[in-house]
């Protein structure tokens, strides 16, 4: 074989830098053919054959021959950049989207790994409109005007402050859990999943800072609260799980939210409610337009969304539903006082409360496909804590 | 059911086990049973194979010299069967301060760095080069050992880059590495690009191999070893880890150097 080629080191040594301007010049000659190396430094007798050694090229005089090894064997792209792929291999595992992957890398365990499970053209969209709308909670919410209620009306704040923490913390903890199981080819999936756990972050620190704003301590978690909720974390399955958690729980929540927004009798009281409100809505949006998605790819999914209604209902029968404490709370929050004219307004507005969380829920099934009678007593099926 | 082909090799570092549980199941699969030992240092292993409990041995240079002349005064006979491509042709070279002496006899009466007392690498291949130079150790200069994992041959690099390190900050007047050291101490910063320079290389010798005495059938071993390819991914990362692109037949004609660092210095026989 002929010298095809040559590399001017410029003085700088193999360990100093020298091996970039060797090895760029080695890409344009195929293996078997040489490289000219001039002009190293004074350890280039030392530094050459060890480096060729090492690479497996061979030296011949101030010549290297190119070797035969070739790392990038076998390496295949992760799909392409721009359209995710219809299943993801564990052997892609960390690596970009479209990136080349050396062969014979550590296989990943990512349980959703399909993108019929998980993906929605809506996913990109929504991860910018969450990036873009990250609200600073030190900043956007007027703490400095303390809040002057009634003692109890306060005290009914600071319960439903709390019963929102324990729930938005589930509502961190589902998305959380999925995004590590969750194959990271769905890149947007992956994002918009770890934004809206940041979110619930930032609700869960806003609701807190609330009910410690008056009060030093927070109000009642009932077993019932909490035995409905475990039932979100428990739950396995992606679909099941975001029907469960965005589409009926979140989606009641956007209806409490706006509840709690309209009767605040204060200033911070509404300002959190009305922010969390805006980022539950993207959820929810995104819980609606996967599964949408993953129904129109897979027949059985309907029914499997049923049945964890109606198995969600029958685990939860046994159990309180939504706690007199938070209930009465909501009641007197809107009511505002103790008048007896102000309670029953309070009780008309929580019932109306009701009554949309319940049409909300049969209007978001149906939009997932399910007929109006279906959709209706599904809804009707949905926790009594809301969430 | 008969004895798996037996490999010993010296847990010098963690990644020894990684690298030979990779190989198990391929060789296995390849319808060789395979097994393997560690010993925690050469000399061990030297015995356990002339006893007969290893049918190969991965042995540095100095362990396969200890297994010539111990199999020969037993009346047998070892054989390097294959070793790897980064086992061939290495260097060794004296590292002084710039500034500092400017040839070999200007070491006399200096500290020179050298690694730990048993490295063909570090040790006893470039004392050679200084004792045939006119410089005997411990006699025209200060021979300072640098003694990281004794009975590892050198095979831990941390005792080279002591002496490096002790050369830099002035404890040393010379310091003596491996010429692959060289190359990896500048890259990560131990060496930094002026300060030190080289005032002398070795010649040419060779490094590990593996080992096989007389009345052993390693045929097969030796066709697996050599039927691997770096391109096929499921030995690449052990080739890595092992540091090479590819095994080669074993050759003895690069033990020369470390024969006559033997003969001059003495204590290194296993009886």
């Amino acid at each position: 074989m002929s010298t095809s080629a040559s590399a001017d080191l410029g003085g700088l040594s193999l360990g100093g830098g020298g091996h970039l301007l060797l090895r760029r010049a080695l890409t344009k000659v195929e293996p078997g053919e040489r490289v000219t190396v001039t002009n190293g430094n004074e350890t280039l007798h030392v530094d050459l054959p060890a480096w060729c050694r090492a690479e497996g090229h061979v030296l011949r005089g101030n010549e290297v021959e190119k070797g035969t090894a070739n790392r990038w064997a076998g390496a295949e792209r992760a799909g392409t950049a721009s359209t995710p792929s219809a299943d993801a291999p564990p052997t892609w595992g960390l690596a970009a989207r479209g990136a080349r992957v050396e062969a014979g890398g550590p296989h990943f365990s990512y349980p959703l790994h399909e993108r019929h499970e998980v993906w929605s053209d809506d996913a990109a969209r929504l991860y910018a409109q969450a990036a873009a709308a990250q609200w600073d909670p030190a900043k956007a919410i007027p703490w400095s005007e303390t809040p002057k209620l009634e003692a109890e009306v306060e005290d009914a704040v600071v319960q439903v402050m709390t019963y929102l923490v324990e729930n938005e913390t589930a509502a961190l903890q589902v998305p959380a859990a999925f995004v590590a199981r969750l194959h990271p080819h769905f890149r947007e999936v992956m994002q918009l999943l770890a934004v809206q756990a940041a979110d619930e972050a930032r609700h869960i620190e806003v609701f807190t800072r609330r009910a410690l704003l008056v009060r030093s301590e927070p109000g009642l978690s009932t077993a019932g609260g909490q035995a409905s909720l475990k039932t979100l974390l428990d739950e396995p399955d992606f679909a099941l799980a975001s029907c469960l958690l965005s589409v009926l729980g979140e989606g009641s929540f956007l209806s409490l939210l706006q509840f709690l927004r309209e009767n605040a009798p204060d200033a911070v009281t509404r300002e959190v409610t009305k922010l969390a409100a805006q980022d539950e809505a993207r959820h929810v949006a995104f819980g609606l337009s996967h599964l949408q998605r993953h129904a129109s790819h897979d027949a059985s999914l309907r029914g499997r969304l049923a049945s964890a209604v109606e198995q969600r209902h029958r685990a939860l029968a046994h159990t309180a539903g939504l706690n007199a404490e938070v209930f009465d709370a909501l009641v007197l929050l809107a009511a505002g006082s103790w008048e007896p004219a102000a309670i029953a307004a309070g009780f008309r507005r929580v019932q109306a409360l009701e009554r949309d969380m319940h049409e909300g829920r049969a209007m978001r099934l149906e939009r997932l496909g399910f007929p109006r009678a279906e959709a209706e007593r599904l809804a009707s099926l949905h926790t009594r804590n809301f969430m | 059911m008969a004895r798996p082909f037996m490999l010993g090799a010296v847990a010098y570092d963690p990644k020894v086990v990684t690298i030979w549980e990779g190989f198990k199941p391929w060789f296995e699969a390849a319808g060789l049973p395979f097994d393997y030992m560690l010993f925690s240092n050469y000399e061990e292993q030297v015995r356990a194979q002339l006893a007969g409990v290893i049918d190969v041995a991965w042995h540095s240079p100095l362990a396969w010299l200890q297994t010539v002349r111990a199999a020969k005064k037993r009346g047998r006979t070892a054989r390097a069967v294959a070793m790897r491509d980064t086992d061939q042709d290495l260097t060794s070279v004296v590292l002084v301060r710039e500034g500092g002496p400017s040839s070999v006899a200007e070491l006399k009466g200096k500290r020179i760095g050298v690694g730990a007392a048993d490295s063909p690498q570090a040790t006893l291949i470039p004392l050679l080069h200084l004792a045939e130079a006119g410089l005997e150790p411990g006699r025209d200069f200060e021979v300072v050992r640098h003694d990281v994992l004794l009975g590892k041959h050198g095979d831990h690099i941390g005792g080279e880059r002591e002496a490096a390190k002790a050369l830099l900050v002035g404890r040393l007047d010379a310091a003596c590495i491996i010429d692959g050291n060289h190359l990896g101490f500048a890259r990560d910063g131990t060496l930094p690009r002026a300060g030190v320079r080289v005032l002398a290389q070795t010649a040419k010798y060779d490094h590990c191999n593996f080992t096989v005495l007389d009345g052993v059938d390693s045929s097969r071993f030796e066709q697996l070893l050599l039927s691997m390819k770096y391109d096929d991914a499921k030995v690449r990362p052990l080739l890595d880890l092992e540091g090479l692109k590819e095994w080669r037949p074993g050759r003895t004609s690069g033990y020369a150097l470390l024969e006559r660092a033997l003969d001059r210095f003495e204590g290194f026989e296993v009886a």
